[in-house]
């Protein structure tokens, strides 16, 4: 990962896509979910028979009895609640209470046993089988095949669980009942006290989905957002590969259509401190371009990334990026990052031919000042062609700037980031070369724990034409209710060069994050 | 011909310091380098690893522990690291998985023996027993993670750092045993000491700002009854505080444990309205300058409890 997030957003924990990393999904809505859709088998059952239904439910007491021994699921189980019981200084109460818990659940599962012993003895009739505890799957194979696959799997495990000691709890289903069983990866094998149906789960990439919804007033007719959108719903699924590598996909659905984002593997152990992404990304240009929307500190991208860099989404390339740190003298971070993708991106670049490539290329240099100030430097080069002739090409230019002020005792209520960027691009076109200019600088300060107030100033040529400059400026509050969400508001004025047009506009955002907890961005 | 002779002379000196120069990093490069998330964790490993180990902090002890930057000088000290310690349970997870990843250290990804979580073996409380979801705050879905607030666990830390450092540097697998019998001796001892200090104050009702405490109040026998913050991770609200002063008033609790890094402002107000005391409370070595290892810290909390629980009675 060449870049960080660069918000002030100490606390955007979930919408910092960019530093966003591994979790482990523990508890959270979507199991719940699965959970709620296990009722729905036992009637399944009923239809394909009542052998069917005697795996199903030996499949549930599993299950349920998994789901109470795992220890670090937040199950509801009696067993699971009296861990932490346990883990006080025992009083007498305590100890009696437990013992009469666990009576009761002896009880309890030695009448279900029987019931159920008694039930398969009948169905199993006359069968040869009855006699070996673990025959029983035989039966039900015959009548399995029309069934969903995922009964007829666990069908072994249940017998093998009944036959050993149950392991605990008689609980209702518990929420990854036979539902999330995987049949494919993991067979008859799975061990009967363990977490069959949990397995499935565990190497699942965590999930989360973050909502940035936008609505505008005032008038502008040059560059018209609706009223009110969703604009973006970013799901992210990130996950371990393997022991070599990571996986990151960033699924973005406007109110239409869906847009990878970003997709790509990174390569975490690489020699001579190389760290490689291959895929789709947002190239590393600047400061913000490599920054997904939500964690700007602006509801809007600047001028800049606008007019030079191809639009509001920026500069996302396929292919492959490099990074290589290069220690400097007195612990400063520099970083060298080499990056080659299609030479296609919309506004900005446009392949002929197969071989047009583009190319970036991006140094970084962090310097701690104190232990509360912190400065980044970066410059970026990136050069491709931009299909207006057949060798026609796009020089990009940058040189990016941020100070961070954070003193740690109190930086939970006060923090200020200053930041700029000046960016060149000399475009090669029919008619001569455009030279145009952009910059833009900005401050976030942070008044209270939740509040933000920041400002910016922007300009930019057009970069087709580069005789017209669009200027703005920018007033933003930012509130956070908690880590997860998120309200904004930006008052805005924008100057349109070729159109000659003003706009006085007010843009207020709201995002809001669910799922698993990311990383802060930086 | 006599310039090139003092020039020559000049030349050895310069090549002698410059060997010296480079023999010097290469004995420090023959120390284990440990970078730990808290400075906790720091002062344990240089107590059990003495000389042969350099630890490194990413959290300064009077920074919240939740909120720390991923600096990307941090990238650099993880780049050179031979192990990771962390307080695991979710911590860490606002900044340290991007550095791990952009270290580019085999060695210290979890699951390596770089990587060492320290929650495995302690006393961890607060594991949710039912569905958590965010409408309870920024709840930790593995337990409390503030859980070396206990010196038991400092123990059960000691010993699992020792074991580490072991597997890592066999050669000063004798030195590592003899340093964690001092430590666990010095620890029995300090334990005796700190728990005479508080049996007097057993059962004392305390109020706290976040949940950062419930291992430190399980070990010397604090009751906990309310948090300023209305749910962890949320700032305090006016209903809220309105209905801790209630509560404080109702209890007769008579002090709010504040760290250092959390606004004095609602607990000063709380205070005033209830006749508690705002005890300022360091939950990690550094805290405040004077805590300069893991016994410091004890030490610290407790002395300023008990001098504030005196001027009450």
């Amino acid at each position: 990962m060449t870049s960080y997030a660069v918000t002030p957003a100490r606390s955007m924990h979930q919408l910092g896509a960019r530093a966003r990393r591994r979790r482990q999904p523990a508890g959270m809505p979507p199991r719940q979910a699965r959970g709620c859709r296990a009722p729905a088998s036992p009637r399944a059952a009923r239809r394909s028979g009542p052998i069917l239904g005697l795996t199903l439910s030996l499949a549930w007491s599993v299950a349920a009895g998994a789901a109470a021994q795992a220890p670090s699921a937040p199950a509801s189980a009696p067993a699971a609640a009296a861990a932490p019981a346990a883990a006080r200084p025992a009083s007498p109460e305590d100890i009696a209470d437990l013992r009469q818990q666990i009576a009761a659940l002896r009880r309890d599962y030695e009448e279900r046993l029987n019931a159920l012993e008694q039930r398969l003895e009948q169905l199993a009739g006359g069968t040869a089988v009855a006699a070996a505890p673990s025959a029983p799957s035989a039966p039900s194979a015959p009548i399995a095949p029309g069934a969903p696959p995922a009964p007829s799997t666990a069908a072994p495990e249940a017998v093998q669980a009944a036959a050993a000691p149950p392991p605990a709890a008689p609980t209702p289903p518990a929420p990854e009942a036979p539902a999330a069983a995987a049949p494919a990866a993991f067979p008859a094998e799975a061990p009967a006290g363990g977490a069959p149906s949990q397995t499935s789960n565990y190497f699942n990439p965590s999930v989360s989905v973050i909502g940035n919804f936008l609505a505008v007033g005032g008038q502008n007719r040059v560059s018209t957002l609706p009223s009110s959108e969703l604009r973006e719903s970013e799901l992210g699924l990130q996950a371990i590969v393997d022991p070599y590598a990571r996986a990151d996909f960033f699924l973005s659905f406007g109110e239409h259509g869906v847009d990878v984002e970003e997709g790509f593997v990174t390569f975490t152990s690489l020699p001579e401190q190389l760290l490689a992404k291959v895929g789709r990304m947002r190239v590393t240009f600047g400061a913000v371009n490599s920054l997904h929307l939500h964690v700007l500190p602006w509801p809007d991208e600047p001028l800049t990334v606008v007019n030079l860099l191809g639009g509001e989404e920026g500069w996302i390339g396929t292919g492959v990026s490099v990074a290589r740190l290069l220690p400097l003298p007195g612990d400063t971070f520099s970083e060298l990052t080499a990056q080659v993708f299609r030479g296609d991106s919309p506004n900005l670049f446009a392949a002929q031919r197969r071989g047009d490539l583009a190319y970036n290329g991006h140094y970084r240099v962090f310097r701690d000042l104190s232990e509360a100030t912190n400065v980044t430097l970066g410059l970026s080069y990136a050069y491709g062609p931009n299909g207006t002739t057949l060798d026609a090409r796009t020089i990009l230019q940058g040189l990016d700037f941020t100070l961070r002020y954070k003193p740690l005792v109190t930086g939970l209520y006060h923090s200020l980031v200053v930041r700029g960027e000046v960016m060149r691009s000399l475009r090669g076109q029919p008619g001569g070369e455009q030279r145009a200019l952009g910059w833009y600088a900005s401050a976030d300060y942070q008044l209270a724990r939740r509040w933000f107030v920041g400002g910016r100033l922007e300009a930019a040529d057009r970069a087709t034409d580069a005789r017209h400059t669009d200027t703005g400026r920018a007033l933003i509050l930012t509130f956070w209710p908690s880590e997860f969400s998120q309200l904004r508001a930006e008052l805005r004025r924008r100057h349109y060069g070729l159109e000659e047009q003003a706009a006085t506009e007010a843009l207020f955002q709201l995002q809001f994050a669910i799922g698993a907890h990311g990383a802060h961005p930086f | 011909m006599k310039a090139p002779r003092p020039s020559l002379r000049r030349l050895t000196a310069t090549a002698l310091a410059a060997a010296a120069a480079l023999a010097a990093p290469t004995a420090a490069a023959a120390k284990l380098r440990v970078v730990t998330s808290l400075q906790d964790f720091a002062s344990i490993t240089d107590a059990v690893g003495g000389n042969r180990v350099e630890t490194f902090a990413l959290a300064k002890g009077y920074q919240d522990p939740h909120f720390v930057d991923a600096k990307p000088s941090f990238v650099l000290q993880l780049s050179r690291a031979n192990l990771l310690e962390v307080a695991g349970l979710e911590l860490e997870i606002g900044y340290l998985p991007p550095l791990i990843d952009q270290s580019r250290n085999d060695a210290i990804h979890p699951g390596s023996a770089g990587y060492l979580d320290l929650s495995i073996g302690c006393d961890i409380l607060q594991r949710p027993s039912q569905v958590v979801t965010r409408a309870m705050g920024d709840v930790h879905p593995y337990g409390n993670p503030h859980y070396w607030t206990d010196p038991e666990n400092g123990r059960v830390m000691a010993r699992a750092i020792a074991a580490r450092l072991t597997q890592l540097d066999p050669g000063g697998g004798a030195d590592y045993a003899r340093n964690l019998a001092a430590f666990e001796a010095r620890l029995g001892a300090k334990e005796k000491e700190w728990d005479a200090k508080m049996a007097p104050f057993a059962g004392t009702k305390v109020v706290t700002f976040h949940e950062s405490w419930p291992n430190f109040a399980k070990h010397f026998r604090l009751a906990i009854v309310g948090t300023v913050e209305p749910k962890p991770g949320i700032p305090p609200t006016p209903s809220h505080t309105l209905e801790i002063v209630n509560l404080m008033r109702a209890q007769k609790v008579p002090a709010i444990l504040v760290e250092p890094y959390f606004d004095r402002k609602t607990p000063n107000y709380i205070a005033e309205k209830s006749g508690a005391k705002v005890l300022v409370f360091y939950p990690s070595v550094g805290g405040i300058s004077s805590i300069k290892d893991y016994f410091g810290l004890f030490d610290t909390d407790i002395d300023n409890f008990v001098a504030a629980m005196k001027g009450t009675r």
